[in-house]
């Protein structure tokens, strides 16, 4: 009986494939830097921090089967968590950015925990889930115009020029200088991609994906089905908020327009366009939504039809957005 | 415990479950030794199904105590019942059906449980990891081991939906063996299956005893005769007979209760 490299069990022969890959896909990235004008080298700046959110995103969602609408609560507390400290406290850049990955995880913890409990999240999770992590990033929101005396609410904080260079492990990292950015997103998302890739990989994540395909099954086979949810939902949520720190420190501003409910579903359509499940496709996704929606604003303002109609389309013939649909058909053993 | 000759593996008092109005099981007191093969018969409705359910932890009882091993596991949710050593496969196959065949029963063999069960008493905290992380060639061969034991001979690779609904059977079994459980839970495992995988099921079942106690919910009167050391008769969520085949055959209340005809497929 044949079972290496057998379809998606993810044997040796196939991980050695898949790691080449995303390798590529990194070095594809790095290169762009040097081939990019200045105008989309901003743009690949940006969308490569929003990949790590939707990236996180998708560690729920398309692995794990938990629909989040409030993922953009995430992704804010790491852009407050950084954003604030260095703005009312004047720290270290470095400093702030770690805090806000602690904070992140937290976060995650405490609202992974009240969210599954009171859904009853071991069993059914679903409807309840969405609607539980809905109300929490609108109290996040609600609190950002709430705080306005510290946050300055919907005007937001442009964070002091202090904030835009700073010297780490014996280098000096300007913030203003456009491909000091580029290179700190770059390695920021090449890192993400290797910690998801290694996650959905491991036994744990293949468990993650039994409770996303049967939970019912995954809980007779004696997984802990409640401890994995909310392990995913800290994995996914400390992403997003490592994202939501270095989008407030490379981009210098904060604001409650990033707590949003838009957010949180942008997070959801670049995952869902790019293909849900996959480890590249929340990449892939943002960047097409990104630059669709950058070339149908210089047509029209009304630029969200255009997304919509895209979204139409890819939901009615490519269900399992684009990566997804070349997994079934061509590339079996991407992960 | 030395001197004690037969471990009772399972043991129920007053188990009781009340669904609505409608109490499905009711003041069962039942005992599993260790090693039997135990065949669970009775008309649809019978509770059969909830039986098991509560003592795989699938369903919690509305009164009444579950002993594992002497140890009262009524509290424990079913994954830490499967820690222990206790196996459900379900009535309605329940597999992964866009994964692989490979992948079914991967997941269970990955499953913390399935390589290393606390030797001391059920009472100890089961493992709290998340998953096995095992060596892939250890997996791959309690794969290849448990697939070949059932008889699955086919493509691993294939999608578990695709494979017919047979064999689909046997990988719900297969998933149940990757376990290596104490007591293995079967409900009504030849359901839908054509003759000769009846015939595997049964030569497994049979092969099966030396390792695992099983408790075996089956409408194939023949097979379960065969089979069993003893069958408990349940009737509308009562224990109405207990013994060996022989003495079942010819129990005139469970005649009646099978509508007053001798037990079918019995003769």
């Amino acid at each position: 009986m044949k079972l290496i490299n057998s379809g998606k069990s993810g044997k040796s022969g196939n991980s050695g494939k898949s790691v080449i890959l995303h390798v590529l896909v990194i070095i594809l990235l790095f290169i762009l830097q040097f081939i990019l004008p200045e105008y989309h080298h901003l743009i690949v700046t940006r969308v490569m921090i929003l990949a790590i959110f939707a990236m996180g995103f998708n560690v729920l969602f398309g692995y794990t089967g938990l629909l989040s609408l409030g993922h953009a609560l995430f992704f804010a507390t790491g852009l407050y968590a950084a954003g604030l400290t260095v703005y009312h406290f004047e720290w270290h850049v470095v400093q702030a950015f770690v805090f806000a990955i602690f904070v992140g995880a937290a976060v995650s913890a405490v609202v992974g925990f009240i969210s599954l409990h009171t859904t009853n999240g071991a069993r059914t999770g679903g409807v309840a889930f969405m609607i539980v992590t809905l109300m929490f990033a609108q109290l996040l929101y609600l609190a950002t115009i709430y705080f306005a005396p510290w946050t300055r609410g919907d005007e937001g904080l442009i964070l002091p020029a202090s904030a835009r260079s700073f010297d780490f492990a014996g280098m000096h990292f300007n913030l203003i200088n456009p491909t000091t950015r580029y290179f700190l997103a770059w390695g920021l998302l090449a890192l993400s991609i290797m910690v998801v890739l290694k996650l959905v990989t491991s036994a744990t994540g293949k468990a993650l994906i039994a409770i996303r395909e049967n939970p019912a099954r995954t809980d007779m086979l004696g997984y802990n089905i409640f401890a994995l949810k909310l392990y995913a939902v800290i994995i996914s949520g400390t992403l997003s908020a490592t994202a939501g720190a270095a989008y407030a420190l490379l981009f210098s501003y904060i604001g409650s327009s990033f707590a949003g409910i838009q957010y949180s579903i942008d997070a959801l359509l670049f995952t869902l366009l790019g293909g849900a499940g996959t480890v590249l496709g929340p990449l892939l996704g943002s960047f097409v939504m990104f630059y669709v929606i950058d070339i149908a604003s210089d047509y029209t303002s009304a630029y969200h039809i255009v997304t919509g109609i895209i979204l139409i389309v890819s939901v009615l013939f490519f269900r399992k957005g684009i990566l997804g649909t070349i997994r079934d058909k061509w590339i079996s053993w991407l992960p | 415990m030395d001197f004690v000759a037969a471990i009772n593996l399972i043991e129920t008092r007053n188990l009781g479950k009340i669904f609505g109005g409608l109490q499905a099981v009711k003041e069962v007191n039942f005992t599993l030794p260790q090693g039997e093969i135990r065949a669970i018969i009775g008309a649809n409705g019978a509770g059969k199904t909830t039986f098991v359910s509560l003592i795989s932890g699938r369903q919690s009882p509305t009164s009444g105590t579950i002993f594992f091993k002497g140890v009262d596991i009524t509290s424990q949710p079913a994954w830490k019942r499967v820690r222990l050593g206790i196996a459900y496969t379900f009535q309605i196959t329940s597999i992964y059906p866009s994964l692989s065949v490979y992948e079914n029963v991967a997941i269970a063999a990955r499953a913390p449980s399935s390589w290393q069960r606390p030797k001391q008493s059920p009472s100890k905290h089961p493992s709290n990891t998340l998953a096995n992380d095992r060596r892939d060639d250890q997996i791959d061969s309690r794969v290849a081991e448990v697939l070949n034991r059932v008889g699955l001979n086919i493509d691993a690779r294939r999608q578990a939906g695709q494979i017919a609904y047979g064999h689909q059977r046997l990988l719900e079994i297969a998933m149940g063996l990757a376990l290596h459980p104490e007591l293995l839970i079967l409900d009504e495992p030849t359901q839908g299956l054509s003759s000769s995988e009846i015939n595997r099921v049964s030569c497994l079942i049979q092969d099966l005893r030396a390792t695992t106690t099983i408790l075996l919910i089956e409408h194939n009167i023949a097979m379960v005769t065969a089979l069993a050391d003893t069958i408990t008769v349940l009737d509308q969520g009562r224990i109405l007979a207990e013994g060996s085949p022989h003495a079942i055959q010819n129990n005139p209340a469970v005649q009646a209760a099978y509508l007053g005809r001798s037990l079918p497929a019995m003769s």
